[in-house]
Formats: C-alpha cells, sequence, structure tokens
C-alpha cells in the first residue's frame, strides 16, 4: 500500500499538480493581503475557463501558440541549449507569413503551406544563425538570441510602417488574404445560411461563430508527437540528448556537436515559427500590429517549457493549463479588477514550486529506505 | 528540538492548506449560486492605447460615459488596452458582460470592432473617429468629427498672435483623423494671415506617437527656436508638447480637451473635439430606441462637439470677439474649412478671391 501511494507520490503528473495547487494557494495569499476576496477571486477564474463553451474552446485556441513555443523551448533543452530567442523567432514568423499572405494569392492549398512555410522558415532561420553564432564563434546563444528578440521586435514595427502593407488608419498591417486563412467554416457562419442555423443553436454558435474556430491545437498536438519521435526513437535524437548531457562526451564518442547545435536551434526556430504563422493563419485580424512591447508568447513557452520538465507531451497539457491560468487572469482583472499581475505572480510562484516539488521523489525515497530498514530489524 | 520546529512546520502547514481547501470549497459555492443580474442600461467603452487619464481624446470620452450615466442612471464602464494584443481581448470579454452598446475610441479599434459586431450580431457597437462608410454594418454606428472647423479656429488665433510669423504644428500619425486638424489649421491660418496682409508660415511636423510624451517634447522643443505658438494633435504625445511651452515661456494650443489646467500661463486656447458629447448624444439615443445602427454620424460647431473653450484668459479679447464672429460663419456654412490635402488646395484657390 505504501509502495503504491509512494509510487503515486513520484510521478511527475502528481509533483505538478502539487506545484499548480500550492502556487494557487500563495497566490490566494497574495489577493488577502492585497484586500480582494480570494474565494471570489478563484470563482471568477473557474468561471472564466469552463462556465461557457466558447471560453473552454478559446482556452484550446490559445493554447495553440504557446505549446508550439514550449515545444521550441523543450527541443532545445533536450540539448542543453537555452532557447530564450523563441519570442524573436515567433516575431519574425508572424512577418513573414504577413508579407507572404498580403503579397500572394493562390488556392488555398498551395496558398495555406505557403503561408506556414514562409513562417517556419523564417523562425528556422533566425534560431540556424544563433546555432551558429554559437558553434562558429562561442557566442553564448542567451545573449544572441536576447538580441535578436529586439531586432525582430523593431524589424515588425518598421514592417508594419512599411507603405505597402501598411493599413490606413490604423496601427497594423492589411489582414493576410483569406486564402490563407486556417479558419473552419469562416466564410459560412457569416452568411446568411450560417447565421440562420446558428441563431437556433446556442451552442453551437457560441463554439463556432464566437471563436477563431480552427484546427491548428490539433496539429500543434502531432508536432509535440512528432517532436516526442525525434528525441527519443531517432538516432539524431539520442545524439542531440547526449550531446545535451555531456557534450565533451559526445564530442569524444564522434558526435558533432558544434553541428548539432546548429541544427537543434534551427529545428527549435522552426517550432516557434510555425506558433508565429498559426498566429497569423488562424487567429482574426491575420495581421501584425506596431509593438510597444514583447506578446510573450516566446517567454510563456519557456514557462510551458518548465512546468512540463522539457517533456513534449507534457508541454500540450501545460500549454493548456498556462492558457487557461491567462485567461482567467484577464477575466480577475476585467470583473474584479484584482491587478492581472497576481495570475503572473500565480504562474511566476508555479515554476518554481515545479522546480521546488522535485525534491518530492527524493524525499518519499528516503522514507522508503527508512521503512525498509525497520522491516530489516 | 528539530522534532519541534519540524512538527510546527507540518502543523502551519497544514492549517495553511485546510484553509486554502476551505477556499476552494466557498469559492465552489459561489460558482454554483451562478452571478446576480443587473439589468441596467450598460455602455462600456475601450480605450486605444492610451489611458483615460490621457488629459485628452480619451478622458474626454470617459467624461462623457460619466455624465451620462449619471443623467440617465446608465451603468457605464471602461476597458483601458496597453497595446493592440489587446484589443480583441477586450472587447471579446465585454461581448460577454452583456453590454448594450461598447464603443470604441479611436480608429485604432476600427477593424476589431467590426469584427466584434459581426460575430455579436446581437449587440450594438459604436467607434469614434472612424466611418465604415457604405459598408457600414447594422449594429456599428461611426462617429466622426469636423475637427477642421475648431483646427481652423486654432489656426485663425495663432496666426493673429504671433510675433515671430511663424506657428507650428505637431500631429501624432499622419492618417486621415489627422489631416483634419493639420489642413483645417493650415487653411485657419492662411485665412488670417490674408486679413492681416502678412504672410505667416506654416511647420509641420509629426511626432509618430500618440503616447510618447518625451518625443513630444523633444520635437516642440525644437520647433519653439522658430514658432512662438505651437498647436497639437498628438493625444498623449502632447501632454509634452504643452510642457515645452512652459519650459520656454512660448504658447501651445491644446486639442481634444480644454487643455489650460496643463500650463495655464502657457496654454492660448485648445481646439476642442469633445468625443464626450458625442458619446451622450449616441448612447442616448439607443437609449431611446432610436435606430443608430448602420449610419455615421458627423459632428462639429453646428452640433457644439467641437470648438474652443468659453474661457481663455490667454487669448486677447479683440482676437476672442472676432473667433466668435468667425465661429458662427463656421456653423452657417459661410466658410467650409478644409479638412484633406485636397479640399485645402481648393480652399486656398478659392481664398484670394474671399471677401473678408
Amino acid at each position: 500500500m505504501t509502495r503504491k501511494i509512494a509510487k503515486l507520490l513520484k510521478t511527475p503528473f502528481f509533483c505538478t499538480a502539487m506545484a499548480i495547487f500550492f502556487g494557487s494557494m500563495v497566490a490566494c495569499g497574495i489577493l488577502l493581503l492585497t484586500g480582494y476576496s480570494a474565494s471570489e477571486s478563484l470563482a471568477v477564474m473557474f468561471n472564466a475557463v469552463f462556465s461557457r463553451p466558447k471560453f473552454i474552446l478559446n482556452v484550446i485556441l490559445k493554447s495553440t501558440p504557446v505549446i508550439l513555443t514550449g515545444l521550441s523551448v523543450a527541443f532545445a533543452f533536450k540539448s542543453g541549449l537555452f532557447n530564450i530567442g523563441a519570442e524573436g523567432q515567433y516575431i519574425v514568423s508572424t512577418i513573414a507569413s504577413t508579407i507572404t499572405g498580403i503579397l500572394f494569392d493562390f488556392h488555398p492549398i498551395i496558398q495555406i503551406p505557403l503561408v506556414i512555410l514562409s513562417g517556419m522558415l523564417a523562425g528556422g532561420v533566425l534560431g540556424g544563425l544563433v546555432g551558429i553564432l554559437k558553434s562558429k564563434f562561442g557566442i553564448h546563444e542567451v545573449l544572441t538570441s536576447i538580441m535578436f528578440n529586439w531586432i525582430a521586435l523593431y524589424l515588425c514595427n518598421f514592417v508594419v510602417n512599411i507603405e505597402r502593407f501598411h493599413k490606413q488608419d490604423s496601427d497594423g498591417t492589411y489582414s493576410i488574404n483569406p486564402s490563407g486563412f486556417t479558419l473552419l467554416l469562416n466564410d459560412w457562419k457569416f452568411s446568411e445560411e450560417g447565421r440562420n442555423f446558428l441563431k437556433d443553436n446556442p451552442i453551437l454558435s457560441d463554439i463556432i461563430l464566437k471563436t477563431d474556430f480552427n484546427l491548428n491545437f490539433l496539429i500543434a498536438v502531432l508536432i509535440a508527437f512528432i517532436v516526442w519521435v525525434i528525441i527519443y526513437k531517432t538516432k539524431k535524437g539520442y545524439e542531440f540528448r547526449v550531446s545535451g548531457l555531456n557534450p565533451d562526451a559526445a564530442q569524444k564518442a564522434g558526435i558533432n556537436v558544434q553541428k548539432n547545435t546548429i541544427y537543434t536551434l534551427f529545428i527549435s526556430g522552426l517550432l516557434s515559427g510555425v506558433a508565429g504563422a498559426f498566429s497569423i493563419t488562424g487567429t482574426s485580424i491575420h495581421n501584425i500590429q506596431t509593438l510597444s512591447m514583447f506578446e510573450n508568447y516566446g517567454f510563456n513557452g519557456l514557462s510551458v517549457a518548465l512546468i512540463a520538465g522539457s517533456s513534449p507531451l507534457g508541454c500540450i497539457i501545460s500549454g493548456l493549463v498556462f492558457s487557461a491560468l491567462i485567461y482567467a487572469g484577464q477575466s480577475l482583472q476585467f470583473k474584479i479588477g484584482a491587478p492581472s499581475e497576481i495570475v503572473n505572480i500565480m504562474i511566476g510562484i508555479i515554476v518554481f514550486f515545479v522546480a521546488l516539488v522535485r525534491i518530492v521523489p527524493t524525499l518519499v525515497n528516503r522514507f522508503l529506505e527508512r521503512e525498509e530498514s525497520l522491516d530489516v530489524k | 528540538m528539530k522534532k519541534i520546529i519540524s512538527r510546527v512546520f507540518l502543523a502551519v502547514f497544514t492549517a495553511l492548506t485546510l484553509g486554502f481547501c476551505a477556499l476552494i470549497v466557498k469559492a465552489g459555492v459561489l460558482i454554483s449560486q451562478g452571478a446576480g443580474t443587473d439589468n441596467r442600461f450598460f455602455v462600456a467603452m475601450v480605450t486605444d492605447g492610451g489611458g483615460v487619464n490621457d488629459q485628452s481624446f480619451q478622458e474626454s470620452a470617459w467624461r462623457g460615459m460619466q455624465s451620462f450615466s449619471k443623467n440617465t442612471g446608465a451603468k457605464v464602464r471602461y476597458v483601458e488596452c496597453q497595446q493592440s494584443s489587446d484589443f480583441p481581448i477586450n472587447i471579446d470579454k465585454l461581448a460577454d458582460e452583456n453590454t448594450d452598446l461598447t464603443w470604441g475610441i479611436g480608429y485604432k479599434l476600427a477593424a476589431h470592432i467590426e469584427l466584434a459586431s459581426k460575430i455579436n450580431p446581437e449587440r450594438n457597437y459604436a467607434i469614434a473617429d472612424f466611418s465604415f462608410g457604405e459598408n457600414t454594418p447594422e449594429n456599428v454606428t461611426g462617429v466622426l468629427f469636423r475637427a477642421e472647423e475648431s483646427s481652423f479656429l486654432a489656426g485663425y488665433i495663432a496666426a493673429l498672435t504671433t510675433k515671430k510669423g511663424k506657428v507650428g504644428f505637431i500631429g501624432g500619425l499622419k492618417g486621415l483623423v489627422i489631416d483634419q486638424f493639420e489642413y483645417g489649421y493650415r487653411a485657419g491660418v492662411a485665412y488670417a494671415s490674408k486679413k492681416l496682409g502678412r504672410d505667416i508660415t506654416v511647420k509641420v511636423q509629426y511626432a509618430e506617437s500618440f503616447t510618447d510624451s518625451a518625443k513630444g517634447k523633444a520635437i516642440a522643443m525644437k520647433m519653439f527656436d522658430e514658432c512662438d505658438v505651437v498647436f497639437h494633435a498628438a493625444g498623449g504625445a502632447g501632454v509634452g508638447i504643452i510642457e515645452a511651452a512652459k519650459e520656454k515661456d512660448m504658447y501651445a494650443i491644446g486639442v481634444d480637451m480644454d487643455q489650460s489646467s496643463l500650463a495655464p500661463k502657457n496654454v492660448l486656447t485648445s481646439a476642442i473635439k469633445d468625443v464626450g458629447k458625442a458619446i451622450e448624444i449616441i448612447s442616448l439615443k439607443l437609449m431611446n430606441r432610436e435606430t443608430i445602427g448602420g449610419k455615421t454620424f458627423s459632428y462639429g460647431i453646428k452640433e457644439g462637439c467641437v470648438g474652443i473653450p468659453e474661457n481663455n484668459p490667454n487669448l486677447d479679447k479683440d482676437i476672442q470677439s472676432s473667433v466668435k464672429k468667425l465661429e458662427e460663419k463656421i456653423s452657417s456654412g459661410e466658410i467650409l474649412p478644409p479638412g484633406t490635402s485636397e479640399a485645402y488646395d481648393k480652399f486656398i484657390s478659392v481664398l484670394s478671391s474671399m471677401k473678408i
């Protein structure tokens, strides 16, 4: 019996759940200290996520980019690299997909892959560049990628203000051509027929009409599986992991660590690129806008990867949790005026606890050892 | 000792956890009860980047909302956006709050308001400073201001006040809305310089921002080397321009609201664009079940939505009275201030034959 419980306590899932539980507990303490009703806040946050089909779907839709950037960070982590540049890779990808989406207008079968590939490539190139700088010149990837983040941010503002793309009387570009949208039923739901049909189906209308209904999330899940296969089931993936665990040993064993660094960061950039491209094709209004600060999709990817313990499949769940917390946080601010920073604090604490609860398995092991020694006596 | 500490720690930890569980249970009860409903007429506004204390457009809008609430008992609220990615989130959340009317304050919100109106056909939306023209959706109302009229007055006042013969204009971002200010102002200056029989030039520069007051100040500091009156249409960035006027002891002309409180000795007058009043008018129309959807309203001096403040302590008495006469001429349509570059060119060509 104790053994079974002990085994359960040691699973990563349980540890993460504990971290989330205690993270919310501390956040509630902060809410109480700042004079907001904690129980009301919890209720608001719960309702914000679960009270309507629209909210649940929105959480899922909004989790897509952070799952992908999370995967990007997790993938680099597995090879011992810290891809803090996911943010910049995300941004250049949105820029590239917007530009291709505006300039070309093919049939959706060509247009959608074209837009997404251009975004992916842009992200991949930026990631690969960081890899080259690291492996050829030994410049640390954290330094270069932080700088690239800022370059990407201002590049975005520059592109927005180019006359060919800038939409007058707005602070964004034109939307990409509709052939590049990855929304489902988009034409139908705004048509006369669709409207009349949805009027009588409040739940369907909630799901289809009121959200950017699309399947990008499922593709993100598929990508998570592909990443898992690459890392754990292929020779290259093995090389990546070994390079991460001990680069010197890997080098000695005949693995080209430097080349693998470039590969890893390129693939990592591709993954952030998918996130950016999906944001353009799958979220209304399908354009980029002037940024005054980072939108944090890339940085949130760091938290997602950390909560997931860099497991590709874990990123799906942690991405969903993360997106739910952010979504609930917006409501918290909206409904009871509590600063949404509270939610950011909560997320920070959860990440902190995730690192902290790693001691749980150790504690359990020690407890088990003591039991055993007692049994022997 | 070690044992006691660990016991105490365990006890506190358990108590906290239990307390937290109690909170969760209480929250569960709240969830199951559901929210009470408020049946009051509900009007909300979304800012387009600035806060509601921007001393300018957004603040004017929020004052209008508050006065609407006071007069009618309607529920009002505002939501501030930090940057563009907040627009869809906030507009969407307001739709979940069952608003009767949601205002987007500023043209930047246009695309998002249009999308929201498609997604929520049962709700009403309105947007200040933007017109969808003939494609206005049935549940959207556009509100335009003839800001060229008040800017014309501002230009007239500036030209009559300047001693150096050079006046300045600082805009936020170039676009249709700020064009109204720029060309209205230019025309006002041209009109006055014809009246005076003296050449007065206008220097124009853009701050490329509606929020960066430091940049506004830097541009204005430079401009005041040449000009002695500067008119701004730069939202929050304009706060810096007025600051510069104070430091250089020159005159600035405020915008959107009576901005004299920012620098009582250095704000000559303000080209008021009373978005708050327009909000009151339109919201009241909807409350009285008038159809406002699918239309675009245009408000100017005639409706009392643009103009200059009643009291301008820094303004010469003679100028003040001649402005009154000019105001009447604009109101009656005798003078049509230009709001675009083309209209301005036409205005200038007509001006030479105009009797003043």
